[in-house]
C-alpha cells in the first residue's frame, strides 16, 4: 500500500527511542531529522514538513513525554495524531441529498485519472446510495476521451451523455442537465478535460462551466505520485474554482503518497475518496485515521472489517467457522472460502490491511493466480474426494489424476493437501486457545503458521535489518 | 562565471536555449528565483543558507539523496576554497549539477534510428502521456523523412486504441491495431511482420500504462520486449520511459523497475510546460544512469524537444548567471 515506505522510515526512527525510559534532547533531534527526511522522500511539501516536525518536536519536548512512563509510545502517539490531523482529522462522509439532483464536477491535470474516477464514482454511488447516475463527457480535447467514457459507461451499465467533440463543454453541460431531468438521473458526474493549472484559457473554461452548472460538488482529482508541485496544482485549482473536495488516485502503486498529506493541509478541503487500482470497484472512502495508522504500520483493520461485511454473508461465515472448529473441513468448504476471499478483492490488498502483515508481505510474492490454480485442482476432484479429503491423501493414483486433469503438478496437489490439513489444525488450535494467551503484538501468529506450508508466503526477508535499503 | 558563459557562447546555442527558457518559464519563476534571491552578493554562507538551498532543490523534486549529496559537496567546497560570500556559490551549484548529470560521459540524446526497421517502445505508468508522446515523436521522425507506423499496444484501457488512431491521422502516418483486449505481444508480432512487408522504417509502439509494482503487468511488458527482440535482432532500438514532470520521488522507483524489466535506453520528460520541475530526472540519471532524451513542452505536435542538459540548466538558472 501506498504509505508503506514512509512507515518503514518512521518506524526506523522510532525504533531508536523504543524502550528508552527517558528521551534526551539529542534523541528527539535525531528522530526529527529522520522524520523530516522520511516525509520529504514521501513527497510531502517541504513547508508542511517543516511545520509538522516543529509541532512534534515541541510536543515531544514537553514535560508530558520527557517524564512519561513510556516515552517512545508517547512519541508514536503524537506522530500518529499529527499525521491524522494533517490528513484531515475526521473522515469526511460524502452524503447525497436525495431530495434533489446532485451534480459533481471532476477536474485536474492531464493523466490524473479523471475519466476512470468518474466511472468509479458512478459505480460507488449507485451501490452505496442506490441512485441512478449519469456520466457526462466534457473532455472535447483529448483524442478519444469521449470514447473512453462511453466504454466505461457500457461496462458499468451507466448512461453516458455525450455530444462528440464539436460543441463547447458549457453547451454540452447545459444540455446534459435537461437530459438528466427527462430520464430521472439523480446524480450527474461531469468529466472535464485535463489541463495545466496555469493554462488561463482552459481554467477560464472551467470557471465558465462552473457558472453554467453551479455544481454541488467540485472535486480535484490528484495523482498520488505527484511531487512537490501538488501544492501549486491544488492552490491554483482551489483559487479558480473553490473546490469542495479531492480524490487521490493510483494509491495502489508503491508511491508514498505524501502529496495527499500536503494537499489537505494547503487547500483545507477534505480528501473524499481514493482510487486503488484499474478495476472499477477499486475505490474507497478516504479515512484520515486509518491512513495515519497505515503510515505508522499499524495496519488497517477497520477497512478489512468493512470489506468483509460488505462482501461476505454472515451466515456463510458462521457455518464456515463451525465447520472449521469441528475439524470436518473439506475441499468444498475450502472452495467456498476461496470464493469469499476473491469477492473481497485481491489477496495482496487484503493482507495489507492486516496489522503487521504489511511488513511481512513486503517481499512476499502473493499471486492471486495461485488461488485460481487451487480452484482448478479442486474442480478436478470427484464429489466423493471433495467431501472426504482422506481419499486423496491415501491414494497416489488419485493425486496423479487430479494433477493431470487440472494441468498442474503432483507436487501442487500434495501442497494443497498439506494446506488443508494445516488449516484444519490451526483452526482447531484457535478454537481451544485461551484468549489471554493470544499475543497482542502479533495477532498474525496463527495465520503465519497456517500459511507457511502452502509455500505461498515467505517471511519478509531481513525483517528489521537492512531496511535502510529502500532509499534506492 | 567563466564556465557557464563558455557553455553558451555560441549564438545558436543561446537561441535554442531560449526555447527552453520560455517552456520552463514557470519552473524558473517558482524555484530558481528564490535561489537567486538567496545567493545575493554580501549574504553570509552559514548552515541556514545550506538548509534553504536544500529546500529549494527538494522543491524541484530532485531526489532527496541527490540533494543531500549535492549540498554536502557544497559544504566541502566552501570549506576548501574558504568562501564567504553567498554569490560565489552560484557558479559552483550550476557546475556541480552539470557534472553530476554528465558524470564524464558523452550523452547522446539522439534517437537511435538506423537504416533497417527500427522499433521504439514506449513504457510508463498510467497517465504520463505515452500516447501523446508517440504522436509527437512520429511527427518528428516523419519530418526527418522516415516512414513511420504507430502500433496500438494498449489494448486494455478504454479508448486507448482510438486515441492513438486520432494521433496517426493528425500526423499522417500508418497505424496498426488489433481488437481491444488482444494480447499486446501478438499486436507487436503482427505489426513487425506487416512492417517488414511494407517497408516501414520506424515502429512506434504504445503500451498500456502500468504501475511498476504490478508484477503481472510487468511480466506482460517483459514479454512484449522479448517478442520484439526475437523478431528483429537488436530491437527495440529504443525503450523510452515516459515520465510526467509532476512526478515526485516515485519517479526513481519507476525508472528502476521499468529498467529491470525492459532495459531502458532513455527517458521522455513530459508536461514540462507546467510549474513542475521534473527534477527527479536528475536523480534518475545520477542513480540509474538513464539519460533524458526528449522533453514534452505542450499539447501540440511540435511541442517536443531533444533534451540538452546544458540548456536545461541554463533554462533553470538563466537569471542566476
Amino acid at each position: 500500500m501506498a504509505f508503506d515506505q514512509l512507515s518503514d522510515r518512521l518506524q526506523m526512527a522510532l525504533r531508536r527511542v523504543r524502550g528508552k525510559a527517558r528521551l534526551t534532547e539529542n534523541d528527539i533531534d535525531e528522530m526529527m531529522r529522520e522524520i523530516r527526511l522520511s516525509l520529504l522522500e514521501a513527497d510531502v511539501n517541504f513547508k508542511v514538513v517543516k511545520n509538522f516536525t516543529k509541532e512534534i518536536k515541541e510536543k515531544a519536548k514537553g514535560d508530558k513525554i520527557m517524564k512519561g512512563l513510556n516515552p517512545s509510545q508517547q512519541v508514536v502517539k503524537v506522530v500518529h495524531e499529527e499525521l491524522k490531523e494533517l490528513l484531515g482529522g475526521e473522515t469526511s462522509v460524502f452524503a447525497l441529498d436525495k431530495s434533489k439532483r446532485t451534480t459533481i464536477m471532476l477536474c485536474g491535470l492531464q493523466g490524473s485519472g479523471k475519466t476512470t474516477t468518474a466511472g468509479k464514482l458512478a459505480k460507488y454511488l449507485r451501490k452505496q446510495e442506490s441512485i441512478k447516475p449519469l456520466l457526462v463527457a466534457l473532455d472535447v480535447y483529448r483524442p478519444a476521451a469521449v470514447d473512453q467514457l462511453v466504454t466505461l459507461g457500457k461496462q458499468l451499465d451507466v448512461d453516458v451523455f455525450e455530444k462528440g467533440i464539436d460543441e463547447k463543454p458549457e453547451t454540452i453541460a447545459k444540455e446534459s442537465l435537461e437530459y438528466a431531468d427527462e430520464h430521472g438521473h439523480d446524480v450527474v458526474i461531469f468529466d472535464t478535460a485535463g489541463r495545466l493549472h496555469i493554462d488561463e484559457t482552459l481554467m477560464d473554461e472551467l470557471r465558465s462551466i462552473k457558472q453554467t452548472l453551479s455544481p454541488d460538488e467540485i472535486f480535484l482529482v490528484l495523482d498520488a505520485m505527484t511531487g512537490q508541485d501538488a501544492v501549486s496544482v491544488a492552490e491554483h485549482f482551489h483559487e479558480s474554482l473553490a473546490i469542495t473536495g479531492s480524490i487521490i488516485t493510483k494509491l495502489d502503486g508503491d508511491t508514498r503518497g505524501g502529496a495527499a498529506l500536503s494537499l489537505r493541509k494547503v487547500t483545507d478541503v477534505p480528501i473524499k475518496f481514493m482510487g486503488l487500482g484499474e478495476k472499477l470497484d477499486a475505490f474507497e472512502v478516504f479515512h484520515p485515521e486509518r491512513m495515519a495508522s497505515r503510515i505508522l504500520g499499524m495496519g488497517d483493520v477497520l477497512t478489512l472489517i468493512d470489506k468483509v461485511s460488505e462482501n461476505v454473508d454472515e451466515d456463510d461465515m458462521m457455518n464456515m467457522m463451525e465447520k472449521m472448529m469441528s475439524g470436518k473441513f473439506n475441499y468444498n468448504d475450502y472452495l467456498k472460502q476461496l470464493k469469499m476471499i476473491k469477492r473481497m478483492g485481491s489477496l495482496k490488498g487484503i493482507m495489507k490491511l492486516v496489522p503487521g502483515a504489511g511488513k511481512m508481505m513486503k517481499n512476499a510474492n502473493v499471486d492471486d493466480k495461485k488461488l485460481v490454480y487451487i480452484e482448478t485442482l479442486i474442480n478436478g476432484m470427484t464429489n466423493q474426494e471433495r467431501k472426504n479429503p482422506d481419499l486423496i491423501k491415501k491414494n497416489s493414483s488419485r493425486r496423479r489424476r487430479i494433477a493431470k486433469g487440472s494441468g498442474r503438478s503432483v507436487a501442487e496437489v500434495n501442497r494443497l493437501i498439506q494446506t488443508l490439513d494445516q488449516q484444519a489444525q490451526a483452526v482447531k488450535k484457535m478454537g481451544s486457545m485461551d484468549p489471554k494467551q493470544l499475543d497482542p503484538n502479533n495477532p498474525l501468529k496463527g495465520m503465519q503458521d497456517m500459511q507457511q506450508p502452502s509455500g505461498k508466503q515467505k517471511k519478509g526477508k531481513g525483517k528489521g535489518k537492512g531496511k535502510g535499503g529502500f532509499r534506492f | 562565471m567563466g564556465f557557464i558563459k563558455n557553455l553558451f557562447q555560441s549564438k545558436k546555442r543561446r537561441e535554442k536555449a531560449q526555447k527552453y527558457k520560455i517552456g520552463m518559464e514557470k519552473t524558473r519563476q517558482n524555484v530558481f528565483n528564490q535561489l537567486n534571491e538567496l545567493l545575493k552578493s554580501g549574504e553570509k554562507i552559514d548552515e541556514d543558507l545550506f538548509e534553504e538551498i536544500e529546500e529549494i532543490f527538494i522543491m524541484a523534486d530532485i531526489g532527496v539523496d541527490t540533494v543531500l549529496k549535492l549540498v554536502n559537496h557544497l559544504r566541502q567546497t566552501v570549506e576548501v576554497k574558504n568562501l564567504h560570500d553567498a554569490e560565489d556559490l552560484k557558479e559552483i551549484i550550476v557546475e556541480e549539477m552539470f557534472k553530476r548529470y554528465v558524470q564524464e560521459e558523452i550523452i547522446d540524446t539522439n534517437l537511435n534510428v538506423e537504416d533497417e526497421l527500427n522499433v521504439l517502445l514506449f513504457v510508463g505508468v498510467n497517465g504520463v502521456g505515452k500516447t501523446t508522446t508517440i504522436g509527437k515523436v512520429a511527427h518528428l521522425l516523419k519530418n526527418e523523412g522516415k516512414k513511420v507506423m504507430m502500433v496500438a499496444g494498449d489494448t486494455f484501457r478504454a479508448g486507448a486504441i482510438n486515441q492513438l488512431k486520432v494521433w496517426s491521422e493528425r500526423v499522417g502516418c500508418e497505424f496498426f491495431s488489433k481488437p481491444e483486449g488482444s494480447d499486446p505481444s501478438s499486436v507487436m508480432f503482427d505489426a513487425i511482420h506487416y512492417a517488414k512487408e511494407n517497408d516501414i522504417d520506424v515502429l512506434l509502439c504504445d503500451t498500456a500504462g502500468r504501475l511498476q509494482n504490478k508484477q503481472n503487468l510487468m511480466k506482460e511488458l517483459e514479454k512484449i520486449h522479448r517478442v520484439i527482440g526475437r523478431e528483429i535482432e537488436g530491437a527495440p532500438q529504443e525503450t523510452l520511459l515516459v515520465l510526467d514532470a509532476t512526478t515526485g520521488q516515485n519517479g526513481l522507483s519507476q525508472a528502476k523497475i521499468f529498467n529491470e524489466v525492459t532495459n531502458l535506453s532513455g527517458v521522455v520528460l513530459t508536461k514540462l510546460d507546467g510549474t513542475a520541475k521534473g527534477g527527479i530526472a536528475l536523480a534518475i540519471k545520477e542513480t540509474i544512469g538513464i539519460p533524458v532524451k526528449l522533453i514534452g513542452l505542450g499539447e501540440k505536435l511540435a511541442d517536443l524537444e531533444y533534451f540538452d542538459i546544458e540548456e536545461y540548466i541554463y533554462g533553470l538558472f538563466s537569471d542566476v548567471i
